[in-house]
């Protein structure tokens, strides 16, 4: 188990989310769900995150924001689109100032549907990020011992 | 003095889990001028009515905002009701009142919760929405849902509550009262947070009636406006209800009303419960909006008052579906209580507005 894992830090951003997922992000670190007491806390600065949260749709304005946001955030990372909109547009897939998904502009690795998300669902989603963050960190020791 | 500079505030910021960007034009530590960008949750929903009909909608407008979902559902109902002349039972009517009334309990303790995290409070934070989530466990048992409660429709409401769930409600909500009057002490007399607040980010009455501004927002400038004093819908069979208003115009003001009002909403909740007549819970909804009919409907936010306006067209879309939601009222007094503060008391100022930026992009 890497050091990442133990204690895996989030970072939030709303990209154009009705704010109904991102209390439920918060609502997940907080007492009644409690994820803190796993060690997942909540950052401001990507720069000290390992796990990225994304609410909400891309569109036009935000897109270079989560971008910005993924490309601070230092290797290994991985990305979680929390609730149907960030997974897909959802409901408002069709509006004219939704482009889709947060896949369209950041690679990402698990998607947590749901409107909002639920907490236990968001929950299932960072015990599988901690996987993956376990499988990327291995995959760059090796690959630091190939070279 | 200094040369002035600009700091960007957000759109990805500790204090706000929405988006905003404000330029921050400041001069030694002091901001003189905030400039607001917003356009980052533009979604386009009003145009959405046009592919929608107008019972589908209902669902697009709960989610217009994830804090305030009961809210938009419930001022879009009353609307197209209003414009189609649907007569809703009284029984619904005060079930709508009552998890609209929750909903503001559950918003005010969110509220109070990131207020107490954007001064570092991070304790009392946790606190508040500990509380919260006991609201919320009263959503779930009621209507299935946590925050998107999908439990209005046009002509009433989906799920009735019955004796033995009103009287848990009670139960729950005295236990939360009792726990919140506990916090309330620290929230209203800790003196780390009256230094915070107190005398910061200050709006006087007149500048609040210039700015038009609403909500508890103004209310803590001494303007006494708060939508459910008109008497519509449950709200007309309270027995009193008195505005809660203060006259400092400052941060501890706007948290001290907050504070207050969600005390109120528990009472109102138990008169509420007190007095619902027994009856149907929705009635049938036939035919679609007359062309060129025209209806509009005000409802008071957890946020302040929000004005909804529709008009049919003949067929099951509506023309237009329009809101002006509380905080784009609110954006011209947050700009202007931001001019001449401090830098470190930004962030203070911008949560006691509780903008809610999802509600007015859209």
């Amino acid at each position: 188990m890497a050091f990442a894992s133990k204690s895996p830090w989030v970072i939030h951003y709303d990209g154009s989310s009705c704010n109904g997922c991102d209390i439920e992000v918060l609502a997940t670190l907080c007492p009644g769900f409690d994820g803190e007491r796993f060690g997942v806390i909540n950052t401001g600065n990507p720069k000290h995150a390992d796990i990225f949260l994304v609410t909400g749709s891309v569109n036009e304005q935000n897109i270079d924001v989560v971008r910005e946001i993924y490309d601070q955030m230092i290797e290994p990372k991985v990305v979680i689109a929390c609730g149907i909109c960030a997974c897909s547009g959802g409901v408002f897939h069709d509006c004219y100032n939704v482009m889709g998904g947060v896949d369209k502009a950041i690679p990402v690795d698990i998607y947590a549907p749901g409107c909002a998300i639920r907490p236990e669902t968001l929950i299932d989603a960072i015990v599988q990020a901690v996987g993956i963050l376990d499988e990327k960190s291995a995959a760059m020791r090796e690959a630091k011992k190939g070279a | 003095m200094g040369k002035a500079s600009v700091i960007p505030f957000g759109p990805q910021h500790p204090v706000l889990p929405e988006p905003l960007h404000l330029d921050l034009v400041v001069e030694d530590e002091v901001v003189i001028e905030a400039v607001p960008q917003i356009g980052f949750v533009h979604r386009g929903l009003e145009k959405l009515v046009e592919t929608r009909d107008y019972n589908q909608f209902i669902y697009v407008a709960e989610r217009i905002c994830g804090i305030c979902a009961m809210g938009h559902s419930l001022g879009y109902a009353e609307t197209v009701e209003r414009l189609m002349g649907v007569e809703v039972p009284k029984r619904a009517e005060y079930l709508r009142c009552i998890w609209h009334e929750l909903s503001r309990v559950h918003s005010h303790l969110l509220w109070l919760g990131l207020a107490a995290d954007a001064f570092g409070f991070e304790s009392l934070f946790m606190h508040c929405w500990r509380l919260r989530e006991r609201v919320l466990d009263i959503f779930e048992k009621t209507t299935g849902g946590r925050v998107i409660l999908s439990v209005v429709k046009v002509g009433g409401v989906v799920r009735d509550i019955d004796r033995s769930m009103f009287d848990e409600i009670i139960t729950t909500l005295d236990g939360v009262a009792e726990e919140y009057k506990a916090i309330l002490k620290t929230l209203l007399n800790d003196t780390s947070i009256k230094n915070r607040t107190v005398g910061v980010g200050y709006i006087s009455h007149d500048e609040a009636v210039n700015l038009s501004m609403v909500g508890p927002f103004a209310r803590a400038s001494a303007v006494p406006y708060d939508v459910r004093s008109f008497g519509l819908g449950a709200y007309g069979d309270l027995s009193d209800f008195q505005p809660i208003t203060d006259t400092a115009g400052d941060c501890y003001a706007r948290m001290k009303v907050r504070c207050y009002e969600l005390l109120q909403s528990i009472d109102l909740i138990k008169e509420f419960i007190a007095k619902i007549p027994d009856g149907d819970i929705d009635v049938t909804v036939k035919g679609n909006p007359a062309d060129g009919a025209e209806a509009c409907n005000v409802l008071e936010q957890p946020r302040g008052e929000c004005y909804y306006y529709a008009r049919g067209n003949g067929t099951k879309n509506l023309a237009r579906m329009r809101m002006r939601t509380p905080t784009s009222q609110n954006l011209a007094g947050m700009v202007h209580a931001l001019k001449g503060c401090d830098l470190a008391d930004v962030n203070m100022i911008i949560l006691t507005v509780d903008p809610c930026i999802s509600c007015t992009e859209r």
